[in-house]
């Protein structure tokens, strides 16, 4: 294999990184803050794909329909967090996972009501359509390029709000002591709402951007859910900086995996067989990945114990 | 308007027709789990559509239909199949689109005497050691679209391929079909995960490969966001796949990233019977949308259905069996006949992806394989 495919493969470990991140941010975010197990996050991812292929079809904007993704996924967050997760948060995991999971259910069904069984179409913007050339003579979309920049983007602008900003410093207070921020005066409910409804705009950013290069149909977002999950497992759950960490070594993990087991396998075995071991062993990768980091550190790479 | 009004005239006549001939037989009473919900739910839903159409167009009161939801989930199925043979006992079932939940139900509704009439999944054990003479397969035996593409691309002289599909059972069935009836070199065989959303890794493989075309097999989302990456890619080697990737809910997604891409399929909406001519026409008046393969596949399965009713009562068992095997009905597909396993002897065609007005649909370019028949055939001794 040469040197270009390698490094044209880690670029697409990473860009895959990138979009996990995205989705993960705002699990983990929701985690930390409210320790609120959310498995509608795929819904919301849903809804910014569902939002932007709407409003694409009908203005013919891309930069309209990302930001009507965020400001969709965002509206439906809050209206669920004051309708429903507001009564969750001092109830156990298990009610939190039943309740949230109904909510799956609910989405999935009302967007088919809505939009009816089939993928709508949603097609990256004309001037992102094509490839650029990298240094070392590497042709790679520009669109995969412009997504790895929104998640650095993204990661950027989360680390100054957490670290710099008045919002941020009430979150990482929330984090630490929920009754105690409350007690000194900050609205911890309306802090809630904005979180929640902060981590669903994220999700809906991401379905968006990925629905353009994937398929925009019922049921998206929970493939992404379970592998966001395991980011923020890896990562240490509550960790901005754990799921960014987490999500470029699931992506790397999995796309390296997928390339490079089968080669692997072909050295000392049949050509067909080896294809067929080597991507079984590449779809367990990233839960041995999961399994290794929960031995040596239980808490995830950047977890609090 | 007027054509619209025109058609339900001609369906009302052709109702009265019918219904005309059924009388004298006693009432049926079929089941229909499929999938309604979920990703794969599309597919259900032309399904049933396509098979309902057939009903209402016979103006046969003495059919009853149940249809009952699978959620794509083998369990559920199971469950369904269970109350539909115990408190609905119904007579025939049908319905069941994935190869893995028509496992879990076919065998033992059979062997329950029950018909089974499978307008979509055809794994290839129940074509093979497993075949049943109460299993009828009104669509196609698993591996036949992909034979039908490995048939194209050795006859269009490509020497080149680089093959690949989700690594589950029908996956693997998919490029062993291929590869019986492809004569040239392998580029690449690459197997993906099954619900894999990217595919920026295996697009890189293509691009190095060298490969003179590319078959692939995605059903269903997997296909949409292939096909869109590999558009963005810049790689430009040709696409071949099965129908299922190319059906009318399908391609609408994927916009111009599929045209001209080839695809194999045993219908088309412009193959050109009298039959299909009414049944796309009828079908678009009806539920406003073009008819899917998945459709004309429900369809057919009902007309089989009724076609036998009106030869015999379902319960003399042996009639209708006998019945259902004449395939004495006006199929959408043209010629179309039973071989000794209840599976489907077809002509197979190639399709090419086209944009007609701002609808992206199929059309029509040659016959891949002639009167087509399955290769498990042999292993069944009916």
């Amino acid at each position: 294999m040469s040197t270009v495919l390698i490094i044209e493969q880690i670029l697409n470990g990473l860009q895959f990184g990138v979009m996990l991140f995205l989705m993960a941010a705002g699990l983990t975010l929701i985690f930390g803050v409210m320790g609120l197990i959310n498995l509608a996050h795929g819904s919301l991812y849903m809804v910014g794909a569902f939002a932007a292929a709407a409003v694409a079809a009908s203005t013919g904007s891309f930069l309209l329909a990302l930001a009507a993704s965020l400001a969709a996924a965002a509206i439906v967050g809050a209206v669920v967090e004051l309708v429903v997760i507001r009564r969750l948060y001092d109830r156990d995991h298990l009610d939190q996972v039943l309740a949230t999971f109904a909510l799956i259910l609910i989405f999935s069904e009302s967007t088919r009501w809505l939009f009816g069984s089939f993928p709508l179409f949603l097609d990256v913007p004309k001037a992102l359509s094509g490839t650029v050339t990298l240094p070392g003579g590497i042709a790679y979309s520009s669109y995969r390029l412009m997504i790895i920049l929104v998640g650095v983007a993204v990661a950027i602008g989360l680390f100054l709000l957490i670290s710099k900003t008045r919002i941020g410093m009430r979150i990482r207070a929330g984090e630490n002591d929920r009754e105690m921020i409350g007690a000194l005066g900050v609205d911890i409910s309306k802090l809630y709402t904005l979180v929640f409804a902060l981590g669903a705009a994220l999700a809906g950013l991401s379905g968006a951007l990925v629905g353009a290069i994937q398929s925009v149909q019922v049921g998206m977002g929970e493939p992404v859910l379970i592998l966001a999950f395991v980011v923020i497992v890896i990562g240490g759950i509550g960790s901005i900086k754990g799921a960014l960490v987490g999500a470029l070594l699931v992506g790397l993990t999995d796309t390296l995996g997928r390339v490079m087991l089968p080669l692997f396998f072909a050295n000392f075995m049949e050509q067909s067989s080896a294809t067929s071991v080597g991507s079984s062993l590449a779809s367990m990768s990233i839960y041995i990945l999961m399994a290794a980091v929960l031995i040596f550190k239980p808490t995830g790479l950047f977890g609090r114990a | 308007m007027k054509i619209k009004s025109i058609l339900l005239a001609a369906v009302s006549v052709a109702a009265l027709a019918s219904s005309a001939i059924a009388e004298g037989h006693g009432k049926l009473k079929v089941g229909m789990i499929t999938t309604l919900s979920g990703g794969g739910a599309g597919l259900g839903i032309d399904v049933r559509d396509g098979f309902m159409l057939a009903i209402k167009e016979s103006g046969n009161d003495n059919v009853e239909v149940v249809i009952e939801d699978d959620q794509q989930k083998p369990d559920i199925a199971v469950q369904l199949a269970d109350k539909m043979i115990q408190s609905e006992k119904v007579d025939v079932m049908t319905g069941i689109i994935w190869s893995n939940l028509a496992m879990a139900v076919v065998p033992s509704a059979v062997a329950q005497g029950k018909f089974y009439l499978s307008p979509n999944a055809g794994p290839s054990a129940l074509a093979g050691k497993a075949c049943n003479p109460n299993y009828f397969n009104v669509a196609w035996q698993n591996d036949n679209l992909h034979e039908a593409a490995g048939a194209y691309a050795t006859e269009a002289g490509l020497k080149n391929s680089f093959i690949m599909a989700p690594n589950y059972p029908a996956g693997q069935d998919a490029l062993n079909g291929y590869k019986r009836f492809y004569k040239g070199e392998l580029a690449g065989e690459v197997f993906t995960k099954l619900g894999q959303t990217d595919y920026a890794a295996e697009i890189a493989q293509i691009r190095a490969s060298g490969a003179d075309s590319v078959y692939f097999f995605l059903p269903g989302g997997m296909g949409i966001s292939f096909m869109k990456q590999y558009a963005g890619s810049g790689v430009d080697i040709p696409l071949i796949g099965p129908a299922f990737s190319f059906d009318q809910g399908i391609l609408q997604a994927v916009g111009d990233a599929a045209l001209g891409v080839k695809n194999t399929s045993q219908w088309g909406k412009d193959l050109d019977n009298e039959t299909n001519v009414a049944f796309v026409k009828t079908f678009q008046a009806e539920y406003g949308r073009l008819p899917s393969l998945y459709a004309s596949q429900g369809f057919d399965t009902a007309n089989l259905l009724l076609s036998a009713m009106g030869k015999a009562d379902v319960k003399d068992a042996d009639a209708f069996r006998a019945a259902l095997k004449e395939a004495d009905f006006k199929s959408t597909r043209g010629d179309f006949s039973f071989g000794n396993n209840n599976h489907p002897i077809q002509d197979i065609y190639v399709r090419e992806v086209i944009k007609e007005g701002d609808v992206f649909t199929n059309k029509i370019i040659g016959t891949a394989l002639k009167d087509h028949a399955d290769a498990f055939a042999t292993e069944c001794d009916m």
